[in-house]
């Protein structure tokens, strides 16, 4: 009795989330009915990241902000708006943090100097070693 | 190689060590503030969550008084912890509008039904759509909106006893 009690109660329990009850919105998991604009906007939601699991993409993410990011994204590429328009947007709002796309402002420098930094000490590397292997 | 060279790979290893340990004694603030703070408040207008309370509109604010903008949802378990607080500081003469994201009006007045209801006005946000033109990423988050309707200042998560001092200051001397 006191088991099948405890097992009623394991099996009713409500994990704590923070979901509405409402369905997801309209765009969240429908694609657009025009190719072009559905692959511009998929491309646009794998580089937003997600205000909830921060580390996704909002095209990855099955949480409920996420959905609805999505929703508008899809909305406004519909509406013929262009996705460097919606991006601006949302970084107006949220700072360049919800856009994956590095920028060109400073903290962003050591990401584009790095390929060539990189480039310099393996050719610098390779000199030392043919150098070397000619002395021999 | 000389020995200053050999010593790289072990520099680099502790920086790593290092950096990595730092992160998991001090993680990192995974708060999203929004860059609307100091800004006027954007265009919306949100019809009435429940029936016998306006909906909430931009053009409610900016009117000379200072007022607050609470984002909240039935749904949401900190928002049951805020109540009361919104009721003291209503309490003490702060005007709050509100907004009830993704939420329906019968679950809106269930909500405030059990908890309390200290708004002036509530509009309904069923996709979250004022919300992220608001750059506010969940609920709760209360927003100070100064009397020419500029955000002044955004609280993320529940607001506690502690913050209610400073709120009734800030709204007093931003009249």
């Amino acid at each position: 009795m006191k088991a099948a009690a405890l097992l009623l109660m394991l099996l009713t329990t409500q994990p704590l989330l923070a979901d509405s009850n409402l369905p997801p919105a309209y765009w969240a998991n429908r694609q657009l009915p025009n190719t072009q604009q559905e692959a511009q906007a998929q491309e646009l939601m794998e580089q937003l990241r997600c205000l909830v699991c921060q580390g996704q993409s909002i095209a990855d993410s099955d949480a409920e902000l996420a959905g609805d990011m999505r929703d508008l994204v899809r909305r406004r590429i519909a509406a013929g708006e262009k996705p460097a328009t919606i991006r601006d947007w949302l970084i107006q709002r949220y700072g360049t943090w919800i856009s994956y796309r590095p920028t060109g402002e400073p903290a962003a420098w050591p990401l584009w100097l790095a390929p060539l930094a990189l480039l310099l000490a393996g050719a610098w590397l390779i000199r030392r070693r043919i150098a070397m292997k000619a002395r021999h | 190689m000389s020995r200053g060279l050999r010593l790289i790979p072990i520099l680099l290893l502790v920086f790593i060590v290092v950096s990595l340990a730092w992160r998991l004694i001090k993680p990192a603030d995974t708060a999203v503030p929004s860059q609307l703070v100091e800004r006027p408040l954007p265009q919306f207008t949100l019809a009435a969550a429940v029936p016998g309370k306006p909906g909430v509109a931009s053009a409610d604010f900016g009117r000379g008084e200072p007022r607050l903008l609470n984002i909240f949802a039935s749904w949401c378990v900190p928002c049951i912890g805020e109540a009361p607080i919104l009721g003291e500081l209503r309490g003490k003469g702060v005007k709050i509008e509100a907004m009830a994201v993704r939420d329906t009006p019968e679950a809106t007045a269930a909500f405030l039904a059990a908890n309390g209801d200290p708004y002036e006005r509530i509009g309904l946000d069923p996709q979250s759509d004022v919300q992220i033109s608001l750059g506010s990423s969940g609920v709760p988050e209360t927003f100070v909106i100064d009397g020419h309707g500029v955000i002044r200042r955004q609280y993320i998560g529940p607001l506690t006893a502690a913050n209610v001092p400073g709120i009734v200051d800030e709204l007093r001397s931003l009249r």
